[in-house]
C-alpha cells in the first residue's frame, strides 16, 4: 500500500498546523520535534487508512512506538487511555473502526503469534498496530505497512520512516 | 463460607482457600519465575504449558494444606480476567471442571479487585462502605491505577496509567541499566547504595496533550514512557556510567522518580477525595523504598494507611477467594465464567 503522509485531507483538524510546520526529509521520512507531533503524524495516518490494514511498528525501546498508537487511537476517537499492552499481548479499543495493539515482544515466533489470535485481529476490520512485528515476521500479510521511528539528535526528535519494509 | 481460589493470569500458578472471606486456610503460590527469567520477561506459551502441569498439584496442595475435602467447599472462584489469555484459560478450564464434580458454584473474579481486597486478608480491617471509602492505589507490572472503593463492588478509577505500568517502567529501567529480570526488585537492591537526588528524572505526565484519557482526570493519571526515554538518554550521553560507578545513583535516582510520580497522585486524590484510609496493593508495594514514602504521605496528612502484607502484593489466589467469599456473605450474585477477559476494566 503507498503512504503518502503529506497528502493531508482539506480537512481542518487540530493536528493539521502541526503537521504542516514538520520537517519532511524526504518522500518517506518525517522529522517529528515532539511526542504531540509523533501523534499527529499517527493520526493523521490512521484517518485515511482502510479498515483491515496492518502496521508494523519497527523501533528500539523508547522509540516512541506507544506514543505512535496514541495517536493512531485519537485519529480513530477512541475514547479511552492507550497503555501498553506488554503484559496482555493485545488491548482492543472502539474506534470509528476497532483499534488492536499488538505486542509481539515475548512471542517466540510465527506460531505463537497465531495461536494468540494474531491472523484473526489482522483479518477483522479494524486496524491492527503490532509492536516488536519482527517476532512473527512471516505471520504478517505482504501488504502490511512498515513503519519505523527512530530516535533523532535532540532528546525529544524523532524520525518517522513511513513505508520503511523489513530492515 | 469457604471458597476455593484459582489464579492463573499471568506467570504465578495459585490456589487458596479462604473462610469468609478473611481467613486464609492455605495459599499456593508456583511462580514461574526461573522459566521465563533467560526471556527478560513472561513468555505466554512457557506460561500456559507451566500453568498447565502445575495447576492440578497446587490445587490439592492447597486443599491439603487447609486440611479440607471437596464436600466441605461452598463456592469455586477463579480469575477471568484482565491477564494473559493462555494462562487465564487454563485456570478457568480447571475451575469449571472442579465446579462440575463437586457440584460447587463456580464465580469469576476480576483479577484486579481481588488486588484491591487483598488488604482485607487476614486482618479485620473494615471494608469499603460510603462512610468509611477506602483510597487504593494499585501498582502491579501490567496496571497502574488510583481506586475510590465505596463498597467492594463499588469501585470507581480516578486514574490510570496513560503508557506504561510502574513495574513495567521499572522492568525497562533494569533492562536499560542491564540488570536482570524481574527488573523490581534489581533496581531496589541497586538503588539501596545510591543517591536518589543525583540524577534528575521526569516525574509525571510528560508530553500528553491530544490524547484522550476517557474522562479521568490528567491530574490523577500516571506516564511512565518519558521517565524510561529520559534513561537511555542519560546511559547514551554517558556511555561510561559503568565504569564511574554511577549504577546505583542512576538505580535510585530512577526508582524515586518513579515513585515520587505514585506519591504525587496518591495524594492529589486523598486531597479531593477527603478520604481517610488509604491503600497500597500488589507487586510494586513489595518494594520498601515505596512503603517508606507511604509511610511519610501518611504521617503527613494524617490518614491511615494500609499496604497488602507481602505475601498477598504478588499475584495468589488467597484475593480471588476472599473477594468472593466477601461478595457471598453480602449477598452479592454469583459472576458467571464463560469465557476467558484478557482486557477485562476494573
Amino acid at each position: 500500500m503507498e503512504i503518502r503522509p503529506f497528502a493531508l485531507e482539506s480537512r481542518v483538524s487540530a493536528h493539521t498546523n502541526s503537521l504542516r510546520s514538520m520537517k519532511k526529509i524526504d518522500a518517506t521520512t518525517i522529522l517529528s520535534e515532539s511526542a504531540e507531533q509523533t501523534q499527529a503524524v499517527a493520526a493523521s495516518l490512521a484517518r485515511r487508512l482502510p479498515a483491515g490494514s496492518v502496521l508494523a511498528l519497527h523501533g528500539d525501546l523508547g522509540a516512541g512506538k506507544t506514543c505512535f498508537v496514541q495517536g493512531l487511537a485519537s485519529g480513530l476517537h477512541v475514547q479511552q487511555p492507550v497503555s501498553s499492552p506488554t503484559y496482555t499481548l493485545v488491548h482492543e479499543y472502539g474506534g470509528d473502526v476497532p483499534l488492536y495493539h499488538i505486542d509481539l515482544y515475548r512471542l517466540q515466533g510465527a506460531e505463537d503469534a497465531l495461536d494468540m489470535g494474531l491472523d484473526e485481529y489482522m483479518e477483522g476490520a479494524g486496524i491492527t498496530a503490532i509492536e516488536w512485528p519482527e517476532r512473527a515476521a512471516s505471520a504478517l500479510p505482504a501488504e502490511t505497512v512498515h513503519i519505523r521511528l527512530e530516535h533523532g539528535e535532540a532528546e525529544n526528535q524523532r524520525r518517522i520512516i513511513m513505508d520503511a519494509g523489513w530492515r | 463460607m469457604i471458597v476455593l481460589g484459582i489464579e492463573s493470569s499471568c506467570d504465578e500458578t495459585a490456589a487458596a482457600v479462604v473462610r469468609d472471606g478473611r481467613e486464609v486456610l492455605s495459599n499456593v503460590v508456583l511462580s514461574q519465575i526461573d522459566s521465563h527469567r533467560p526471556y527478560g520477561g513472561v513468555v505466554p506459551e512457557i506460561a500456559s504449558r507451566a500453568h498447565l502441569e502445575a495447576m492440578a498439584p497446587v490445587i490439592q496442595d492447597a486443599m491439603d494444606q487447609a486440611g479440607l475435602g471437596w464436600s466441605d467447599l461452598d463456592q469455586i472462584a477463579v480469575t477471568q480476567g484482565p491477564g494473559l489469555a493462555s494462562s487465564l484459560l487454563i485456570g478457568i478450564t480447571a475451575a469449571k471442571a472442579l465446579a462440575m464434580r463437586t457440584g460447587c458454584p463456580l464465580t469469576g473474579i476480576n483479577h484486579l479487585a481481588g488486588h484491591l481486597y487483598s488488604i482485607h486478608l487476614n486482618s479485620e480491617l473494615p471494608l469499603a462502605s460510603p462512610d468509611c471509602p477506602w483510597l487504593v492505589l494499585l501498582v502491579t507490572g501490567g496496571n497502574t491505577l488510583l481506586a475510590h472503593c465505596q463498597s467492594i463492588e463499588q469501585v470507581t478509577v480516578l486514574g490510570q496509567t496513560i503508557d506504561d505500568a510502574v513495574g513495567e517502567a521499572l522492568d525497562k529501567g533494569a533492562t536499560l541499566l542491564g540488570l536482570g529480570y524481574p527488573g523490581g526488585p534489581e533496581i531496589e537492591r541497586l538503588a539501596k547504595s545510591g543517591d536518589p537526588q543525583r540524577f534528575s528524572f521526569p516525574r509525571g505526565l510528560q508530553g500528553g496533550r491530544g490524547i484522550v484519557l476517557g474522562g479521568y482526570s490528567r491530574e490523577l493519571c500516571f506516564s511512565f514512557s518519558g521517565l524510561k526515554t529520559a534513561l537511555l538518554y542519560r546511559l547514551r550521553d554517558c556511555p561510561n556510567w559503568q565504569q564511574q560507578g554511577a549504577g546505583p545513583d542512576l538505580a535510585a535516582s530512577y526508582q524515586e522518580a518513579a515513585f515520587d510520580a505514585l506519591l504525587d497522585r496518591l495524594e492529589r486524590a486523598l486531597l479531593e477525595t477527603g478520604c481517610q484510609r488509604v491503600a497500597c496493593v500488589g507487586g510494586v508495594a513489595k518494594n520498601l523504598r515505596l512503603r517508606e514514602k507511604l509511610d511519610d504521605l501518611s504521617t503527613r496528612r494524617s490518614v491511615d494507611l494500609h499496604v497488602a502484607p507481602l505475601a498477598y502484593c504478588t499475584d495468589n489466589a488467597a484475593m480471588i477467594a476472599g473477594l468472593a467469599g466477601a461478595r457471598a456473605m453480602q449477598g452479592f450474585p454469583l459472576i458467571p465464567v464463560d469465557d476467558v477477559q484478557p482486557n477485562l476494566p476494573l
